[in-house]
């Protein structure tokens, strides 16, 4: 498919003109929220905010929200039972590709034998225009876990190159949306200016694995017994920050809920996760990750290797949020990860 | 991507089903008999679960007792423990309920078939076992020697006590049970932790399969006693406990380091335990 380049003032009118014909679903775009950055309902292109950093909460939220209805039911002699999934059609502007990386694990884990509808049903319908982060996070180290730039996943890609955007073009839906935006073909110059330009910025990571990525899970095999994950879980707040805002958490927990006429409820799924107390306690009160360490070191098994078997996706894709969110200032798989190298 | 999806596709959503019989087995324990609104088998495995709902209360994790041998309905065995069960345990004929399932891997049939085993149960753990135990009486003809342990903490705490009374009296297999301890004079039979029972029986360990069901604590000693009559490992059979909320491996829920309880479990060999460090 042939990239694209787009002005500013161009990709400008582009977006308000998604935003004013709603031709591919709802604008959602990435926007100022306070001194940091958060994902909304975009009312004109002047709220994009292509340059950010990080999202507080990664786009997922949008395809598995923080709660989400499942099931209506009516109670009584003969219930009535009816599966509730919502859908929206909706283009999301501004997603980094680490985050990219983090909905292709999604698509994953609610895939396989027995897809999930009320995730898909929105994913499916979902065009994903996503932005190159040329101003890394202070804690993200993205460029080691090669997810700073992905080649799948997204309709287009931005790429910013200081006056004008260079538009990589990924789908034939991406390749139908951006026709309609007044562009130039990209050529050999503006290729290689782009790839300058994504050179640079991971020069700017600040945060690095002492390690390849592919080393982690044979690192992690050798270091079970590590006093470390007992050294640093110690402060723990047990809070669940860390997964709360991680763009590869998929866990949630399923609860009912009756209505105030007691003749029927909902049934609803909300996040959960794994460095929560209860995550792993079955009703006889056994909890199989009763103390902090063992959740501790669940975690970082399960970014840096169980889902890598499982998934061929590594669980962390080095966004940095987890080390932003964490107050004990322990979250951080990278750093994790390092210690653990270099005490062995 | 995945083609396109309804929401009656939901995994959420359960079967409706109707509770025919209730059976007190102990003070905390009773058995329920459910069948399908729309008439339909179970098709369950020995050793599979399904989720139950009970709509405005919540959706809980039960092993299957019956065994798919027996057609038209099935069983769950329940302890009263959470909202959920303790529910459940308040309900009567006639009720109705929500049913997934039934989720997870089962026995291994295949594996057992021609082969000499070995039931080791402790307390409720009877539950997921007598799927199998049933299923294996059934077709009897389809298996070797049969030896059955059950123990529990006292002859107050004893489940399916009229079955348990058959397997004694059967020719079709060696019966042995235990308590852990007698709070009164009534009880004549074994009295000790349940692996005291093990030098009471003989198999030949190349032939049979130990399949173990019972809490955490009990799987170590039964386990080492497994190994010293010289079972191997992959003979050893065991089905782990977790709290699977989604049956279909998404919650995250019933992760046992990388493996997911409700997909490669809850039955797994000793041999695979092994490597598991959170296991039991």
């Amino acid at each position: 498919m042939q990239n694209r380049v787009i002005s500013r003032k161009d990709l400008a009118s582009f977006v308000d003109d998604l935003i004013k014909t709603k031709s591919a679903g709802e604008v959602i775009g990435i926007k100022a929220q306070g001194n940091k950055f958060n994902f909304g309902p975009l009312a004109s292109a002047a709220e994009l905010r292509l340059d950010y950093d990080i999202s507080l909460l990664p786009p997922k939220k949008y395809f598995f929200p923080q709660t989400e209805t499942v099931l209506k039911y009516e109670v009584g002699k003969t219930p009535k039972v009816e599966a509730v999934a919502a859908e929206k059609p909706l283009c999301i502007i501004g997603v980094h590709p680490f985050d990219i990386r983090g909905l292709l694990l999604f698509d994953a884990v609610y895939g396989g034998k027995e897809p999930d509808p009320n995730y898909f049903l929105k994913r499916n319908k979902a065009i994903i225009i996503g932005v190159d982060c040329l101003s890394p996070n202070p804690k993200s180290f993205a460029a080691s876990m090669g997810t700073n730039i992905t080649e799948e996943g997204f309709d287009l890609m931005l790429t910013d190159l200081g006056g004008d955007y260079f538009v990589t073009v990924g789908t034939n839906k991406g390749h139908n949306l951006i026709n309609k935006a007044k562009t130039r073909e990209a050529g050999a110059p503006d290729l290689e200016k782009r790839d300058k330009v994504r050179k640079e910025a991971e020069k700017k990571y600040q945060v690095s694995l002492k390690m390849k990525k592919e080393e982690i899970p044979a690192l992690l095999d050798a270091t079970w017994e590590s006093k470390l994950f007992k050294d640093r879980s110690e402060t723990c707040f047990s809070c669940g920050s860390c997964v709360m805002v991680c763009p590869t958490c998929v866990c949630f927990d399923v609860q009912d809920e009756m209505a105030l006429s007691l003749k029927g409820g909902e049934r609803y799924r909300r996040w959960d996760g794994c460095m929560l107390t209860e995550f792993a306690s079955v009703a006889s009160g056994e909890n199989f990750r009763e103390h902090k360490e063992q959740r501790f070191r669940h975690r970082m098994y399960r970014k840096g290797k169980y889902l890598v078997e499982r998934y061929k996706y590594l669980g962390c894709v080095g966004c940095g949020r987890c080390a932003s969110a964490c107050l004990a200032e322990i979250a951080s798989p990278a750093e994790t990860y390092n210690l653990l190298k270099e005490a062995k | 991507m995945v083609m396109q999806l309804t929401a009656k596709q939901s995994i959420h959503l359960p079967r409706t089903a109707e509770l025919i019989r209730v059976e007190k087995l102990s003070d905390r324990e009773k058995v329920f008999e459910f069948k399908f609104d729309d008439g339909k088998e179970l098709g369950q495995k020995p050793g599979q679960f399904v989720e139950v709902s009970i709509f405005g209360v919540g959706e809980a994790p039960i092993s299957v007792t019956s065994s798919p041998t027996h057609k038209g309905s099935f069983e769950l065995a329940v302890r009263a423990t959470g909202g959920v069960t303790n529910k459940l345990h308040t309900l009567d004929k006639g009720a109705k309920v929500g049913i997934r399932g039934p989720y997870g891997n089962g026995f291994p049939l295949d594996t057992l078939k021609g082969k000499d085993i070995l039931f080791v149960a402790g307390g409720i753990g009877l539950f997921p076992l007598r799927s199998l135990i049933n299923y294996v009486m059934d077709k009897r003809s389809d298996f070797g020697e049969v030896n059955t342990l059950f123990g529990c903490r006292s002859p107050q705490e004893r489940l399916f006590i009229g079955q348990l009374a058959e397997w004694d009296k059967s020719k079709d297999m060696c019966f042995l049970e235990t308590v852990d301890r007698v709070p009164d004079d009534e009880w004549k039979g074994n009295v000790g932790v349940i692996t005291t029972l093990f030098p009471k029986i003989s198999f030949d360990p190349k032939k049979t399969y130990a399949i173990v069901v019972g809490p955490p604590i009990m799987y170590r000693f039964v386990i080492a006693e497994c190994l010293k009559k010289g079972l191997a490992d992959d003979h050893i059979i065991m089905s782990l406990e977790r709290r699977m909320k989604c049956g279909v491996g998404k919650c995250g829920h019933c992760q046992i380091n990388g493996l997911y309880c409700c997909q490669e479990g809850p039955v797994f060999t000793y041999a695979q335990v092994k490597s598991l460090k959170e296991a039991v």
